[in-house]
């Protein structure tokens, strides 16, 4: 049925057993996740389907179809397609560049067909293919050799650098974090890693020097959202009231005053959590990110578990850059970090970004159902 | 090839190890977002849901009724008429703004000036918020605009409320107007109300000096918005308290006849009650109309109302200051007998000389007025006799009388912008010149000339005191909202009684018998004649060489040269009801003494008015009567 181009898998499963095998638990909680996102979406529209919530349900259910069929498909299988996969993403990200359409101030959108496509949501999961491709051919001395070092932060280059470009520091923070996290977990010697550290801490005031006017305007705001109580501080500052009049227990579903009135920006998209927060308060916050967690332990379960190296810094990879989407929209619209325009997984609204992580969990789940193969070390290796 | 080779178990191990340092991280970071979602959601969640609150919930004030100012008999003298305007809202508007205004311009008519506004308060405005257009329509424009609503869309006609002075110029000075809030204002007065867009305050008369009452208290919209300021829904309201009504002591028929019967003149008429002080007519021409500064003043009548040498914008009776001239020798007069001066008298020969400076009477080219005593000085108005009167007497014990007769301070009527007059002293004097006081000047004082200065009210209330005995003190309102004073009892003034008789018998004398100097303006009706005392207020002084060679009479010199004319009055003479005075700025004339003749009708019209009517003053209980329609 599949070409198998790689030896010693112990056996091959029969698609329904490969079904039964899916962590059903996983994709439930994934469920219970997607479903907060679309009572939020519901109560932000004034207690309407239209015109998020309706699309959001259909763009999951999708996306639930595909991470079935995702897992399904052969681990070996993601590893021969991952360099092409990079490759184009990594030509629409080019194409987005040259050519792509002006939203919200960006170039981030490319139109494919019937659907607006972002390139650089694409790229996250390609990349993470790549490099365990890469990485799955090198052991932990190798991964530190200079030279077998540079084609891994190429891959990891110049796509942030494209899509910082854009510009997008958020996602870009995001791909370089997936790669190195990566590298790190291939075992990058440390020798490596603090001096890096401490070389872009150094970048951070040559760095300054390089963003939009409208990135520093974000930072300065953060940093003192009083300067500009109505204009970029607006949405600092509403959020952090939305969230914080949330209280224990939260002002109850569909009682938002703060989203409902249009006070909080973006209240259906990046700052979705914000409106859980004011409606369902510190309770249903925390309660949030202990499904959250418990998604990230699943992955890091399936990681641990995976008997090939690709598999295990696949899931790994995938939970991570899970998990740093989490994070950062987290700590953007708590006000920890400045707003990067960062979507809440599973709960923000946007087509690109559901699908985007749903493959994600279809490969992570892929990894799951393909834990006892076994890939050798030089299968795969480009050079 | 070997599946696990030693490599491949190393970095296996590695994975594993930096796995779970990750996993570490990733548990540092949910600690760090939990416990940034403790500190705003349950430490300082209170303050976060009063800023949601704050964001949600829009105060809107609502501007109570102004309450409304009725005359002694229930007449509406300042009341709140429909102010029919017309309103757009651009985000209803199909083709923008200016279109909309072409629109509106061919139904009625718009200024240059008007639209230049409206633009200005719509780019001012966000797009749901209505703009005032035009206000102040007569109703067939206001018609007009509703006949041809169905085509203007996003235009709305609206009736709000505005004040309004039925009578004008006639009541101004008392009744003042209200106009739109200064910025000082808005800083003194904390009342919220201040700040509403199109609020107006009192500016001056009654409606400054009883703001605070006629205003009322606010009601507050509470209204929840959205972040653009958009209604959501009302959440509560709470509704205005409309302001007091405010009763006045003024007769608005005789009000109303005073000032017209002075129109044309710079003047000043006061009629009073003497028996409680009720003010009932308090006029000063020319006036103004009031309804210029609500609807707004344009520069050039404001320059036409402050450049007028009539001074429209002054309250004369009040605010204008006048040489008593020989009114004064009624105080004079009270001073004398007080000071057992009753029967003493002079031989006028027309003039007296004080050291090297010869002091001269009215009469002197006629020889004087031969034996002169008090109740025929008066009548005749004989300088020699108050001079000689001034000189025994000294400014001391001359200002004493004159205060507690009433002049010198301010009466206390319950209008702003009361003036005190000047009764001089010797302290004043050096305090003022730096000059002790002379001689000559008590005798310049003794007549009302000099230093002397009085109001037309303080001279009415002399008059009334003079009638009465009694410290009669003016007022002009006697309920404002439900509170309602009594009538005032007041108490003797400290003279005897016959100084009064003595003076009342002069002032009798000076109207009523041939020689007296208002004689041929007395009033003929039986029971109803009228006792006074004419003064002429120089404004100039007459030179020696003028005296040598003939006083220029007053028809010959500048309006501005010419004397002031006054008198004092009170009827009828038996049984003293009401005092009058008339201040004619610039108007004297030794023959007509046209001030005499508006005393005369004055009193005249106050005293043909029907008496049943007047006895029932204070006939309005103000719990009754329909509060506010608004």
């Amino acid at each position: 049925m599949i070409a198998r181009p790689y030896a010693a898998a112990r056996r091959t499963l029969s698609i329904s057993e490969k079904l039964l095998d899916v962590n059903w638990g996983l994709v439930l909680i994934i469920a219970i996740i997607a479903s907060v996102g679309f009572a939020m979406l519901y109560s932000v529209a004034g207690g309407h389907f239209s015109p998020w919530a309706n699309k959001q349900i259909l763009r999951f259910i999708i996306g639930l179809v595909m991470l079935v069929g995702c897992a399904m498909v052969d681990i070996r299988v993601w590893m021969q397609v991952a360099y092409p996969a990079y490759a184009f993403s990594l030509l629409l990200l080019i194409a987005t560049t040259i050519a792509g359409h002006v939203g919200l101030g960006a170039k981030r959108w490319i139109e494919l067909g019937p659907i607006e496509l972002q390139p650089s949501e694409l790229m996250k999961i390609s990349l993470i293919l790549a490099l365990a491709r890469y990485l799955h051919g090198l052991g932990v001395e190798d991964v530190s050799k200079p030279f077998r070092l540079l084609i891994p932060l190429a891959m990891i280059g110049i796509p942030a650098a494209l899509v910082l470009s854009q510009p997008n520091l958020g996602t870009a923070t995001i791909i370089v974090a997936d790669g190195v996290s990566l590298l790190f977990l291939a075992g990058l010697s440390w020798w490596w890693i603090l001096p890096a550290f401490g070389a872009v801490a150094a970048a951070v005031p040559i760095g300054w020097q390089f963003l939009h006017d409208y990135q520093r305007r974000r930072v300065l705001t953060f940093l003192n959202p009083q300067l500009d109580a109505m204009g970029a501080g607006w949405n600092i500052s509403q959020a952090e009231i939305a969230m914080g009049s949330g209280g224990l227990a939260g002002k109850g579903f569909l009682n938002g005053t703060q989203s409902q009135l249009n006070f909080l920006p973006e209240a259906n998209t990046d700052f979705a959590w914000t409106a859980i927060g004011e409606e369902f308060g510190f309770l249903g916050c925390t309660m949030l990110l202990l499904l959250f967690a418990i998604v990230i332990f699943y992955g890091v379960r399936i990681a641990v578990a995976s008997r090939s190296q690709f598999a295990r810094l696949l899931a790994l990879g995938l939970t991570l850059n899970f998990f740093f989407y989490i994070m950062i929209n987290g700590m953007m619209v708590t006000g920890l970090i400045p707003v990067v325009g960062i979507p809440m997984p599973l709960i923000s609204y946007g087509g690109t970004a559901m699908l985007v992580v749903m493959f994600g969990f279809g490969l992570l789940m892929s990894c799951h159902v393909h834990r006892q193969v076994e890939i050798p070390r030089g299968s795969g290796s480009i050079i | 090839m070997p599946l696990f080779d030693r490599k491949d178990k190393s970095r296996y191990a590695t994975f594993t190890r930096r796995s779970l340092m990750m996993s570490g991280g990733v548990g540092v970071v949910f600690a760090i977002l939990g416990g940034r979602l403790y500190q705003l959601q349950i430490q300082e969640g209170q303050e976060y849901r009063a800023r949601s609150e704050e964001n949600r919930v829009s105060e809107r004030l609502v501007a109570p009724p102004r309450g409304r100012i009725f005359d002694r008999f229930g007449v509406e003298l300042a009341n709140n008429r429909r102010n029919f305007r017309v309103l757009l809202t651009r985000e209803q508007l199909p083709n923008g703004v200016k279109p909309a205004l072409d629109t509106i311009s061919r139904i009625i008519y718009l200024s240059d000036r008007q639209r230049e506004r409206v633009l200005r308060d719509v780019a001012a405005n966000k797009a749901f918020v209505p703009v005032i257009v035009a206000e102040n329509l007569s109703w067939d424009d206001f018609a007009r605009i509703n006949l041809h609503l169905p085509y203007l869309t996003g235009i709305q006609p609206d009736v709000g409320e505005t004040r309004a002075y039925p009578f004008g110029d006639e009541l101004v000075h008392i009744l003042g107007y209200v106009a739109a809030v200064s910025q000082q204002e808005e800083q003194a007065d904390s009342d919220p109300l201040l700040g509403l867009p199109g609020f107006r305050i009192g500016k001056r008369g009654i409606e400054k000096e009883f703001d605070t009452e006629l205003r009322g208290k606010a009601g507050v919209d509470r209204i929840e918005v959205n972040a653009y300021g958009r209604n959501i829904r009302e959440l509560s309201h709470e509704t205005a308290a409309p302001g007091a009504d405010i009763y006045l002591t003024i007769d608005n028929d005789l009000q109303r006849f005073t000032a017209q019967r002075l129109a044309g003149e710079s003047a000043a008429g006061v009629v009073m009650d003497v028996t409680t002080g009720d003010v009932l007519a308090l006029a000063s021409t020319p006036g103004f109309d009031p309804n210029l500064f609500n609807i707004g003043i344009s520069n050039a009548q404001w320059r036409e109302l402050m450049g007028d040498d009539h001074k429209p914008l002054l309250n004369k009776a009040i605010a204008g200051t006048y040489p008593p001239g020989s009114t004064f020798k009624t105080a004079m007069a009270v001073a004398a007998v007080d000071n057992d001066m009753a029967d003493f008298a002079v031989n006028c020969s027309g003039s007296i000389r004080l050291g090297n400076h010869v002091f001269y009477c009215d009469a002197w080219r006629i020889g004087g007025h031969g034996h002169v005593n008090l109740t025929r000085g008066i009548q005749v108005s004989c300088d020699i006799f108050f001079y000689e009167v001034a000189r025994r007497l000294g400014i001391d014990k001359m200002g004493a009388s004159a205060r507690a007769l009433g002049l010198g301070a301010p009466t206390g009527i319950e209008l702003p912008g009361e003036r005190s007059g000047l009764i001089p002293t010797r302290a004043w004097k050096l305090a003022r010149f730096g000059v002790p006081w002379q001689q000559g000047e008590t005798l310049v004082n003794g007549i009302g000339q000099g230093y002397m200065l009085a109001t037309p009210i303080q001279l009415c209330m002399l008059a009334a005191r003079i009638a009465t005995g009694k410290a009669v003190v003016p007022r002009i309102t006697h309920d404002i909202g439900i509170r309602r004073s009594p009538h005032p009892a007041h108490a003797p003034l400290p003279f005897s009684d016959k100084a009064f008789t003595m003076v009342r018998e002069g002032m009798r004398l000076a109207v009523n018998q041939p020689g007296g100097t208002a004689f041929g303006s007395r009033i003929t009706q039986p029971g109803m004649e009228m006792a006074g005392k004419t003064g002429t207020a120089q404004v100039r002084r007459i030179t020696k060489e003028e005296r040598a060679t003939g006083i220029k009479s007053n028809a010959s010199l500048p309006w501005n040269l010419r004397e002031h004319a006054l008198f004092i009055a009170f009827a009828p003479v038996e049984a003293p009801r009401y005092a009058a005075s008339i201040v004619l700025e610039h108007g004297g004339n030794a023959h007509l003494e046209p001030q005499v003749q508006f005393a005369r009708d004055i009193l005249l019209y106050a005293q043909t008015r029907d008496p049943l009517k007047m006895q029932t003053a204070y006939p309005i209980n103000a719990a009754s009567l329909p509060t506010n329609s608004g």
